[in-house]
């Protein structure tokens, strides 16, 4: 329950990260808010040979403005997004869902890039950057480049991110006027991952038709991904009308079961949050 | 060989400087190098909350942060908030309600109440229960933990 044997640098700019996470020599890994890495390697889950600790870029850090929309730094912790009238403004889900994600004294020290960099099948985050038709931005000594969202989480805990790159921010565009959001997850206790969770989006008056749906869930399969037949059964319809197609076509959804839920149970409670968080659109 | 750093950093007031292994976890740090064992140590992947602590201003986790990242930082562990009386009113509606049974969970529990508090945190069961989510009592005793703190929020307003 201790971490094994590492390395530990705390470079001073993204330049000299990028010199120690592309020496294949050092097995370099990042550290960033460290709540998910640091009980991986208590349980030598993970036995990097030298964290590379980010907590001193300031470059990657902070919430700002992008025409409409946010960019989100990835060494962002939690708990400034959550304080974040900009971010309360312009991705009202994130805000909806932030008081899910983990408990407060993990909020206080995890980061947005650290999540999404992991992209554990059961956190929120990456479930939200799908709804919200987010960005993520990853940088190495080579340059910079921009991933979709939606082509960025791939599976368990993998994501299109190459060796020796950082995730350096997240944009989130700018929400339509009438876009509307929801967001509901099932955990054993309020904090702990959940056994399923879903976050849409779509655009319409409320109590009214809606199209453009995105309906996102995380904690039911290999990572974060859209149910875009449950989506199209939803287009044109008010969400609570469309409910009962749309759980009618969560079958494509390669559900998978973990220690909190097998898989048969994840299928079912995929259909109860979508249920409920479509009559909080 | 364990690599090691020299870390300096503030304690509950007082400065130290000592050479930390950089595998070592911060609570780790407290109790062993600097005897401060009020800090528990329940699970060590961030689950139960016993070892939350404050490190400039927020509570954390004190087994999810490292020893040599509390580089230049202050830290107040639950020896500290009885040093300086922070906290003295939350720790008597503990022992007025017999808010803790072994005691192990409690200085994580303060820790995460005294946020709360201090944060501007009502006298609301349900929240005051979500913000405590982090921390596991394995006596079960969580009723007379949201009314000691629910007293100290109506106390204070009182005053």
């Amino acid at each position: 329950m201790k971490a094994a044997e590492f390395k530990y640098e705390r470079p001073g700019s993204l330049a000299e990260a990028f010199a120690l996470l592309e020496d294949g020599d050092l097995d370099a890994t990042p550290l960033a808010g460290g709540q998910s890495l640091v009980p991986m390697m208590n349980f030598r889950l993970a036995q990097p040979g030298m964290l590379v600790d980010l907590s001193a870029l300031d470059e990657i850090k902070g919430i700002s403005g992008d025409g409409g929309g946010l960019r989100i730094g990835a060494m962002t912790r939690y708990v400034d997004l959550a304080a974040s009238a900009l971010v309360a403004e312009r991705a009202p889900l994130m805000a909806m869902a932030l008081p899910h994600i983990a408990h407060a004294a993990i909020r206080n020290r995890g980061t947005i890039g650290g999540s999404v960099a992991l992209a554990d099948p059961a956190a929120e985050m990456p479930a939200l950057l799908l709804a919200l038709d987010a960005e993520i931005t990853v940088q190495s000594s080579a340059g910079t480049k921009t991933h979709a969202a939606a082509d960025f989480f791939l599976g368990m805990y993998e994501t299109a991110l190459q060796s020796g790159e950082l995730v350096t921010a997240i944009t989130v565009p700018a929400p339509a006027p009438d876009r509307r959001f929801a967001f509901y997850e099932l955990a054993r206790r309020h904090g702990d991952y959940a056994m399923a969770g879903v976050a849409v989006a779509a655009s319409g008056a409320p109590g009214g038709v809606c199209s453009d749906y995105r309906v996102a869930f995380f904690s039911v399969s290999d990572r974060a991904l859209r149910a875009t037949a449950a989506e199209a059964a939803l287009d044109g319809k008010v969400p609570m009308d469309g409910a009962e197609a749309a759980i009618a076509a969560l079958g494509e959804i390669p559900f998978a079961g973990d220690l909190n839920a097998a898989t048969a149970t994840k299928q079912h409670l995929s259909g109860v949050v979508l249920k409920r968080a479509l009559e909080r659109v | 060989m364990h690599e090691t750093r020299t870390i300096s950093l503030t304690v509950n007031g007082e400065t130290s400087t000592n050479a930390v292994p950089v595998r070592q976890n911060l609570v780790d740090f407290l109790r062993n190098t600097l005897g401060l064992t009020g800090s528990h140590v329940g699970c060590e992947h961030g689950v139960c909350g016993a070892c939350t602590l404050e490190v400039n201003g927020a509570m954390v986790r004190g087994c999810l942060m490292l020893a040599v990242q509390a580089d230049g930082a202050e830290i107040t562990t639950v020896e500290g908030f009885a040093d300086s009386g922070r906290g003295a009113d939350l720790r008597q509606a503990f022992v007025d309600r017999n808010a803790l049974q072994c005691g192990y969970c409690t200085p994580g529990m303060l820790a995460s109440a005294l946020e709360y508090v201090e944060g501007g945190g009502v006298a609301d069961r349900s929240a005051i229960r979500e913000h405590l989510s982090g921390n596991y009592c394995r006596c079960t005793g969580y009723q007379s933990i949201v009314d000691a703190v629910c007293d100290v929020i109506d106390g204070r307003a009182r005053s």
